[in-house]
């Protein structure tokens, strides 16, 4: 975990309000595992103190990018980030994911942006499986041609039905595990907003899947020491908090008290 | 000539006069990998009290202009816990640590007190009075001078070490309750804790920490807290630990000159976790500029006739 002042390298729209931001890292960016994330300090943003966690999408040598979703005034002004400029990053940060289990098929399940952290895991992963891909309509689903370049068979769902097939994410995992005849071991590895990841669980949990999700808590330090993050996670007598920061964002679906998350 | 950054309060001696703010440094490794903890004045922990608690409910923050609103609700692993789970970590640092107490009762209070006198490395205490006595009603320990004299003199009972008040903002007459710790038999006093506010949201028509309010802290609070520090430290004669949005060795050094003879550093390191050491950095390049030899010399210095 450091600081560093990273330099934009690239900086570009890639479709309806999602930006994909590739900055110079050469401290950070060797150091990042799957499913692990940075902290931005948003610059010419002074009013807002914090910074804003992204995941990372990937990394390259030196480069790490992040993909980005316009929602909010953080990353309104980040938009406006040219190449050279530069700003300061945390990372990486967090407990990302873990390598696939060679015995298992793996199952990747992303909501919008949620693909940004899984990319590096399809892209390490030595057996390639398939990847759900949801969203609320085509604008929403990126960088298909990325996870398929990398050998990974891509079904979409949209719920307006403007691209793939009309419906929910989990609508489509749902007829997959029908149509295998229930024969494969799936690893399930997910990231979306909290109601796809609920769906996501309550199949994994009931089917008997491995499954991993990384959630996108709202986040103060990054670093485990403001205790914003914090879901609920099983304990010894009942529950605790874990930090999505630091024992996070990724958790096994079966220590996240689903039942809590909204 | 380098200028001596070290200051003594409360029979505590620091390197230099900067330290943590409790809550915002959580109890040392969270931040270890990132920030040189033997470089720091003293670091001060997260509130500690007898039990284990779990805090709020989520969303416990809320970003406001240039400020954070929290309601963390004080969890933590109780006074056992944090002496197992994280004084041999922080007892392998050469840095004061001062740990920040909190209780329910004036009982609480001293009990924790009385468990941490006998703890090898330990070199204060802070007391957190900025929460609502639940045996005597909603009175608040911070706000009701009679609680806080209460409290203030068990804990004194209760222990030998360095007993450090950590005032609250929301009163009428700070240099009341400046005066007050004094005489309970404080070492030094230490303020602001946050202030008190709220956030709400237009569209969900709902309020936007769980807790409903929560207490406002980081730069928006600092003119306020800057007018604390100057009449507390003028009501008493022990040392004051300013703090209350400061970001820069400027604002650090501002507080210093209105009477604090140390500075701690908040929500500032949530941004950039090396805030405390520019600080550090920044005051020093300042004597140096301005050839001021020591500390004391700044302390107070504000013309002020
Ligand atoms: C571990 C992690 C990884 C993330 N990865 C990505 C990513 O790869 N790409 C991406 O676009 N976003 C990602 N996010 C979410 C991103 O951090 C937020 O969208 C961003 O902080 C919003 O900042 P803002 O200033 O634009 O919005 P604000 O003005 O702060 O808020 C605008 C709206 O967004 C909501 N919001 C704010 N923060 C979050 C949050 N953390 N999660 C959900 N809703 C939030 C607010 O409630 C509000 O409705 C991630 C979050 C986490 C915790
Ligand atoms: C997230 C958070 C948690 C805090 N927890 C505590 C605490 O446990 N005990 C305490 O006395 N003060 C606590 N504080 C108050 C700070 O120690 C400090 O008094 C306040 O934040 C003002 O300083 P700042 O503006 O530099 O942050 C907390 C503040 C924040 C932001
Ligand atoms: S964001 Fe501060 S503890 Fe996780």
């Amino acid at each position: 975990m450091q600081i560093e002042l990273a330099t934009v390298h690239q900086h570009i729209p890639i479709q309806g309000g999602y930006y994909l931001l590739v900055m110079l890292a050469p401290d950070i960016a060797p150091c990042v595992r799957p499913g692990q994330f940075i902290h931005v300090k948003v610059p010419h943003l002074e009013e807002c103190l914090l910074r804003r966690p992204f995941s990372v999408f990937w990394t390259e040598g030196e480069r790490l990018a992040i993909l980005y979703k316009d929602v909010g005034r953080g990353t309104r002004t980040l938009q406006y980030l040219k190449p050279g400029e530069s700003l300061s990053i945390l990372g990486p940060l967090g407990r990302g994911f873990p390598d696939p289990d060679p015995g298992r098929f793996p199952v990747i399940v992303a909501g919008g942006y949620g693909m940004a952290a899984l990319y590096m895991t399809a892209r390490s992963a030595p057996t390639k499986g398939i990847a759900f891909f949801g969203g609320r309509s085509a604008k929403d689903i990126l960088c298909v041609g990325e996870f398929e370049a990398q050998g990974w068979s891509v079904q979409i769902t949209t719920e307006d039905g403007s691209l793939g097939r009309k419906g929910i994410v989990t609508d489509a995992l749902d007829d997959w595990w029908v149509a295998s005849g229930r024969q494969v071991r799936p690893e399930l590895f997910a990231c979306g907003p909290g109601g796809m990841l609920k769906a996501v669980a309550q199949r994994a949990l009931e089917r008997g899947w491995e499954a991993w999700t990384s959630v996108d808590n709202n986040m103060g330090c990054g670093v485990g020491a403001c205790l914003t993050c914090v879901l609920k996670v099983r304990g010894d007598n009942g529950w605790s908090w874990a930090r999505a920061c630091r024992e996070g964002p990724v958790f096994n679906v079966r220590d996240v008290l689903w039942e809590e998350v909204e | 000539m380098m200028p001596d950054l070290s200051v003594e309060i409360a029979g505590i001696r620091m390197r230099n006069p900067v330290m943590t703010a409790s809550g915002t440094f959580g109890y040392g490794p969270e931040y270890a990998d990132l920030v040189d903890l033997n470089e720091l004045g003293a670091v001060v922990v997260k509130g500690i009290c007898l039990n284990p608690t779990k805090g709020n409910p989520t969303p416990r923050t809320a970003e406001t202009a240039s400020g954070l609103l929290n309601a963390i609700g004080l969890p933590g692993p109780g006074v056992e816990g944090f002496v197992r789970d994280y004084m041999p970590f922080l007892r392998r640092y050469d840095v004061p640590v001062i740990v920040n107490i909190w209780g329910k009762t004036v009982e609480e209070y001293a009990e924790v007190a009385a468990r941490l006198d006998r703890v090898p490395g330990i070199a204060g205490l802070e007391v957190n009075v900025s929460c609502p006595n639940i045996k005597e009603g909603s009175a608040m320990f911070g706000t009701d001078l009679l609680m806080f004299e209460r409290v203030v003199t068990a804990i004194r009972a209760a222990t030998k070490l360095p007993l450090i008040p950590k005032l609250a903002p929301n009163v009428a007459d700070i240099g009341e309750f400046a005066r007050c710790a004094e005489a309970s038999g404080a070492d030094a006093i230490s303020l602001i804790n946050s202030f008190p506010g709220m956030a709400v949201d237009i569209r969900t028509r709902g309020f936007k920490l769980a807790n409903k309010t929560g207490g406002l802290t980081g730069p928006a609070i600092k003119p306020i807290a800057l007018r604390l520090v100057w009449l507390a430290a003028k009501a008493v004669r022990i040392p004051v630990i300013g703090m209350g949005g400061i970001v820069t060795a400027q604002d650090a050094l501002e507080f210093m000159m209105v009477g604090a003879r140390a500075v701690a550093v908040g929500t500032a390191t949530f941004v950039n976790p090396d805030t405390a050491i520019q600080v550090i950095q920044g005051i020093r390049d300042f004597f140096v500029e301005q050839g001021i030899r020591t500390v004391y010399e700044w302390v107070g210095s504000l013309r002020d006739e």
